[in-house]
């Protein structure tokens, strides 16, 4: 065994005490550092797929439509342009639109739908909605409807419809009633709802109503058009540069749920920061605690160290055998704290759990946390024992040998 | 005329800044091959001193120490590492081992930190030369389990395994009673004449300066007498 391992090792098992408790240290700080990255992550991620649960990641829609002052070149004939009205439109060659769209890297799935508002009536109550018209397998690949449909089945072909949970409860219906969809362009059909969905998501419970992209078509006099092209995309918080992407291959206007949802971003980005700030002052307390430990290690043996000098120890030597002490400490601390912090963690979420029986706050453990939280502690380690180390390796060995 | 290990060219070391203590002035020894001499004085006198320059511990403030036929003013303080792991032997008063480690770790430990990783010659070495002291069997006891002449042993093998050319004993039975002293000291002598080996042994005990060939007597940071004894230096093995 090399020189410096052999004795960085014998050392640390000849100092069992001084080695445990550092060890102990350690432990207990990694595993801060874990379960609180397991629970705050678990969070983040729940919050952002509930809220994902709902909602395309990106949207495509028609660009605005703007007015424009009528210059024939010699005379302006209105002093005041007034903003124009918008009126549900189709994307222009949306077909085109959605295959470029599938072309952008990073995006899994696309589909076009007719998206508008309008109203359901079933005998006396009539509620406002939003007829969504889809293509079931494209859209499906988007918003798992389908998985969420609690009553009933899946099935928006011809005069079918599937809606929310709440809405079948305002407008007492279930699976098989007919209700009486009409739409803001004055148009109105009767459909039969086939399923009820639960998105968990209050407002889209109550206002959504699932028809064939074909059926909204005609409710809104847009024959072959498309409203809006809805996208899937791989990694949720790259949607906003996806966005960009298609904003400028498409020249249409392309909204990321991250714009949309500002506030939630805000919201975990502070979360993000005081997560960083305590696992910081945990960082320094651990590697504070080693250096102290190490640097009376040093004291302690500073007459065996200044004898290993005499006889000829290279000075870098004497370094590494504390820079492996450093290091060591900090791996079998991490492991260590790795499965006390996964303990924590799950021990966490099994104690407090929702009526459903699913837990209140989901952890997320995975090995690129165990990974990381090793090289963090892997790290200090090393560089608490810098200091240590260069004080071992600078003795003076006829002093050190002086004070017998 | 046998080989030069040592030699000392009017080596003076001063201690202090505004107060100046004059610890060594223009000392000159020369130690042969296969020599046994004796570093005698009174506490104070520098005894300390010359032997952390011989040492290569310390720099003299004028003068050159030549060790091995090397000129050790002009050597960085890695090459002095080296050439101290090399050339030297040290023995002190307390045995300074190593206590987390065994006997035969101890012994290893020089060569061991030289070479870095320890090739089988080491461990075979350690093992002869241990036995050589006759601590065969204890070789594998941690040092802090062995007795005091025990230990000095140990500290014996560690200064001979990797064969130096000069050892440097401080005191090396100050903490024995007599008996032990005896034979620690005969077991210098021993070794002095199958391997060869140069020893300069500080002592205070007259009884341990009076079996050297040869009595240097430091006083006052110079050397007041320099004698050698009728039987003359062994000579080195062909």
């Amino acid at each position: 065994m090399p020189f410096e391992w052999f004795v960085a090792l014998r050392y640390m098992r000849d100092a069992k005490a001084q080695t445990s408790l550092i060890l102990a240290a350690v432990s207990v700080g990694v595993s801060v550092i874990v379960f609180l990255s397991a629970l705050i992550n678990g969070l983040q991620a729940s919050l952002v797929k509930q809220t994902l649960g709902s909602q395309p990641h990106v949207t495509l829609h028609p660009p605005e439509e703007q007015a424009r002052p009528l210059d024939d070149g010699k005379v302006a004939v209105a002093r005041t342009i007034e903003k124009t009205t918008q009126r549900l439109k189709s994307i222009d060659e949306w077909p085109k639109a959605l295959a470029t769209v599938e072309d952008v890297p990073g995006v899994i799935a696309a589909s076009p739908t007719v998206t508008g508002a309008g109203f359901a009536e079933r005998g006396n109550a009539k509620k406002a909605v939003v007829v969504r018209g889809i293509d079931p397998e494209r859209f499906l690949a988007v918003i798992d409807v389908a998985a969420k449909t609690t009553l009933g089945r899946f099935d928006v072909s011809g005069a079918n419809v599937v809606i929310g949970k709440d809405l079948a409860d305002d407008l007492g219906a279930g699976v098989g009633d007919k209700i009486r969809v009409s739409t803001t362009e004055g148009q109105s059909d009767v459909e039969t709802i086939t399923g009820v969905f639960d998105l968990g998501n209050k407002p889209v419970n109550q206002t959504w109503v699932l028809t064939s992209l074909r059926e909204a078509q005609s409710l809104y006099a847009l024959p072959g058009g498309a409203t809006t092209v809805e996208i899937k995309v791989a990694e949720v918080f790259d949607a906003d540069r996806i966005a960009d992407d298609i904003r400028e291959r498409t020249g249409l206007r392309a909204d990321s749920w991250m714009k949309l949802n500002a506030q939630l971003l805000v919201g975990l980005r502070s979360q993000n920061s005081s997560k960083y700030m305590i696992q910081f002052f945990v960082v320094v307390a651990v590697a504070l605690g080693i250096a102290s430990v190490l640097i009376v290690s040093v004291v302690q043996k500073s007459k065996e160290i200044g004898i290993l000098r005499a006889f000829g120890t290279p000075a870098r030597r004497v370094l590494a055998v504390f820079l492996i002490q450093g290091g060591l400490l900090g791996l079998m601390g991490s492991f260590a704290g790795c499965a006390l912090g996964a303990l924590f963690s799950i021990g966490f979420e099994r104690l407090a759990t929702n009526p459903d029986g699913s837990p209140t706050f989901p952890v997320d453990l995975n090995l690129r946390l165990f990974a990381g939280a090793t090289l963090l502690a892997v790290g200090i380690g090393l560089v608490a024992a810098v200091l240590p180390a260069r004080r071992a390796s600078r003795l003076d060995p006829a002093e050190a040998i002086r004070h017998v | 005329m046998s080989e030069r290990v040592l030699d000392v060219q009017k080596v003076s070391k001063d201690y202090g800044e505004h107060v100046v203590t004059h610890a060594l002035r223009d000392v000159s020894v020369a130690l042969d091959a296969g020599e046994f001499a004796a570093l005698i004085g009174p506490s104070g006198s520098g005894k300390s001193t010359l032997l952390n320059l011989i040492g290569l511990l310390d720099r003299p403030t004028s003068g050159r120490v030549v060790l091995a036929g090397c000129d050790t003013s002009a050597l960085d303080e890695r090459a002095l590492t080296t050439l101290r792991g090399k050339t030297l032997g040290f023995i002190f008063q307390a045995h300074m081992l190593l206590p987390a480690f065994t006997a035969l770790e101890n012994v290893m430990m020089p060569a061991w930190a030289h070479q870095g990783v320890p090739d089988a010659g080491v461990r075979a070495r350690a093992a002869a030369m241990l036995d050589d002291v006759g601590l065969e069997a204890l070789k594998h006891r941690r040092v802090t389990d062995l007795s005091g002449g025990q230990q000095q042993r140990v500290a014996i093998a560690r200064a001979l395994a990797h064969r130096p050319a000069l050892v440097l004993a401080d005191e090396p039975t100050g903490n024995l009673d007599t008996q032990t002293s005896d034979g620690v000291f005969e077991l210098l002598r021993r070794l002095n004449r199958e391997l060869g080996t140069s020893f300069l042994i500080v002592t205070h005990d007259p009884r341990i300066a009076a079996r050297c060939d040869r009595v240097i007597d430091l006083v006052d940071g110079r050397v007041r007498s320099d004698q050698r004894r009728a039987a003359t230096p062994v000579s080195p093995p062909p």
